[in-house]
């Protein structure tokens, strides 16, 4: 036993050839957020305070689909959408269609301890927004030109983007097809199998206004309870539909497989290309496999272990610390 | 070749001095519902369109919690939600923040089946159903003057209703009867004596063993603009795949927690239960202090019932000729 810590900037079709200029704000950004994560722990901050301000960091960083860099709906906007759950009440918060929240997942935090309700959406989220008092910006604060220019991309190409592809160029290779990349998010347990997840995102790019994801599904992209806390990113119909983050925990409880068997398990029956996630179990463990090109990801333990990554370990680009 | 069977609901925890004549009409409409699902398959229709034609019904009929008859929200509108599942191809469809669609299960049928996503909201989802030409109507259609006097109550006692009722201590999963005379129901604090209306739903297994769900809502009286409930949310409320069909009822934020559809068939899949274990082992183990009910049926032609409320509105028929609907 021991804490654990992991978090991801999403899964998608994050081509080799992604250039550096692209990655380095990006890993940067995960080394920042692990280490902000892995000194709250080591402080005894409990892993749903953990959670929550490793995805406020991340959502703040533009490089990732949450908060600031959400892609864009179809009509150019942006509607956030996030998700918390403690994995020892099982208490869960969930917002939807947010478009001035600065930190979505803070809302969800809301959601969950002040109101009776598990999930709020649109303007009556934004209500709620508002009579507590959190910080909301103006929409030029989330939206990105990278955004904007991928939005367009998506647009001439006439088809609902999973967010990555190279098309920042203006080209859209049709064998990368549809990358999926969205979604950021953090899975935490503490020294006494006290376990939380937290996921935000901007969405699809070029989704249908009211499009709602699978991050705030309890049980598709975010769920926790006293076996593990998992987080998903991918095409969120798919997580939806497999229930992936549900069917980690259940497997672990009901079949008795450890957590990277179970996790394993889940991404082998989610169609190639799909999905990725992050887990933690009680024991202190950690699972970070996914079914596309990459997924932005890293993680830490208490014995020292710890890895930043993008594509499968052993890939060339792919950064490791096995010592820390 | 398997024995199809259908099961419906009307919403789990009833209270027990409901007037005969309430529960007379509730029993009609389910039987009525039922007979349209049976009907449809004896003639061949798939399990996915069976569950939409018999939510459509329950929607329209104003007696449950579901289109016409839902639940006000404490601004006094309706915003209804509803979700559809497919256990051939476990395809979905879901809607949240309807205030003019006529039937919302059948919206969800159609972002399932003509959108490239699975979940649609609010404006979004209300522009969807006009490009799509769906029926839609004056959101005051779906206020009915007995749910205005509910919302009334609701906000005197400055709580939220929620649609079942609080049953007496000791009562256990469906074999529930009716424990005590006069139990001191509570709900959220507030003691209720009156018939509120609840969320519906259908499960189906057809001839080739394919299972579907269903399940529609106006949610929870004086509930807070924006709240989502587990109707809509595939797992929780709803939910289907290749070995069963669940659709559950009572209160939302407790079905969630506990992912309470998707867990009965992850108990069948994973841990090698039968159905109607299952049900039992989630309604007693996941539920912890929340009240819910549900109806599951299995690819293998089963029908199961569970709820640790007082009474569920409820009935099913399978291919054999049984028939039957009962509250209790």
């Amino acid at each position: 036993m021991g804490w654990a810590i992991a978090l991801h900037g999403g899964a998608g079709d994050i081509p080799l050839s992604f250039p550096v200029e692209g990655r380095a704000p990006r890993e940067a950004a995960l080394r920042h957020c692990l280490e902000l994560g892995v000194a709250a722990l080591k402080a005894n901050r409990p892993p749903l305070d953990v959670v929550e301000l490793v995805v406020r960091e991340l959502e703040n960083s533009p490089c990732f689909n949450a908060g600031k860099g959400s892609v864009l709906t179809t009509n150019g906007t942006v509607e956030m959408e996030a998700c918390i759950m403690d994995g020892n009440t099982k208490k869960c918060g969930a917002v939807s269609g947010l478009s001035t929240v600065v930190n979505a997942i803070s809302l969800a935090r809301l959601v969950m301890e002040r109101t009776p309700h598990i999930y709020l959406a649109f303007d009556g989220a934004e209500a709620f927004a508002r009579e507590q008092g959190v910080e909301t910006a103006h929409s030029s604060h989330f939206i990105t030109p990278e955004n904007v220019e991928r939005l367009k991309n998506a647009k001439e190409a006439k088809r609902v983007q999973i967010d990555f592809t190279e098309p920042i160029k203006g080209t859209i290779p049709s064998s990368i097809g549809d990358s999926q990349i969205g979604t950021v998010g953090c899975v935490a347990v503490d020294g006494h199998g006290i376990l939380a997840s937290a996921t935000s995102t901007g969405g699809l790019v070029n989704k249908m206004a009211g499009r709602i994801g699978d991050t705030p599904i309890i049980g598709a992209g975010t769920y926790a309870n006293s076996y593990c806390a998992v987080s998903a990113t991918g095409k969120g119909e798919s997580i939806i539909q497999a229930t992936v983050a549900r069917d980690v925990a259940a497997l672990m409880e009901y079949k008795g497989l450890s957590l990277k068997e179970a996790a394993a398990y889940v991404i082998e029956r989610t169609p190639k290309g799909n999905v990725g996630l992050v887990a933690v179990s009680a024991n202190g463990e950690v699972t970070m496999p996914f079914n596309t090109t990459g997924m932005f990801r890293a993680c830490a333990t208490e014995d020292g272990y710890s890895e930043i990554g993008i594509w499968p370990s052993g890939i060339n680009g792919d950064l490791e610390y096995p010592n820390k | 070749m398997v024995g199809w069977a259908i099961a419906v609901h009307g919403g789990a925890g009833v209270d027990p001095g409901l007037p005969v004549e309430r529960q007379e009409e509730a029993r009609r409409v389910l039987e009525r519902c039922l007979r349209v699902g049976a009907a449809g398959l004896r003639a061949g229709l798939p399990a996915v369109d069976v569950v939409e034609m018999v939510v459509r019904e329950l929607e329209t009929d104003p007696v449950f919690n579901s289109g016409r008859g839902s639940a006000l929200t404490r601004k006094g509108t309706v915003e209804m939600e509803a979700s559809i599942m497919d256990g051939h191809g476990r395809r979905c469809g879901a809607v949240s923040g309807l205030t003019t669609v006529k039937n919302p299960v059948s919206l969800a049928r159609l972002v399932m089946d003509r959108s490239p996503h699975s979940y649609l909201a609010f404006d979004g989802a209300e522009e969807f159903a006009r490009e799509q030409g769906v029926e839609v109507v004056d959101n005051s259609y779906f206020i009915t003057e007995e749910n205005m006097s509910m919302l009334k109550r609701a906000k005197e006692a400055n709580s939220i209703m929620y649609d079942y009722r609080v049953p007496a201590p000791g009562v256990d999963s469906a074999s529930a009867g009716l424990e005590g005379a006069k139990v001191g129901l509570l709900m959220n604090g507030l003691r209720i004596s009156v018939y509120a209306p609840e969320t519906v739903g259908c499960v189906v297994v057809d001839s080739n063993g394919w299972c579907a769900a269903a399940t529609s809502t106006g949610g929870l009286m004086n509930k807070m603009s924006g709240r989502i409930g587990d109707s809509p949310l595939i797992g929780s409320g709803t939910y289907a795949c290749g070995d069963c069909a669940v659709s559950c009822t009572g209160e939302g934020e407790a079905i969630i927690r506990s992912t309470l559809a998707r867990d009965v068939a992850a108990l069948v899949e994973y841990k090698g239960l039968s159905l109607q274990e299952a049900v039992d082992y989630a309604i007693k183990e996941r539920l912890d202090e929340g009240m819910a009910g549900l109806i599951a049926v299995s690819s293998n032609g089963e029908v199961a019932y569970g709820f640790n409320t007082i009474g569920m509105f409820r009935g099913c028929a399978t291919e054999d000729g049984f028939v039957e609907v009962t509250i209790w």
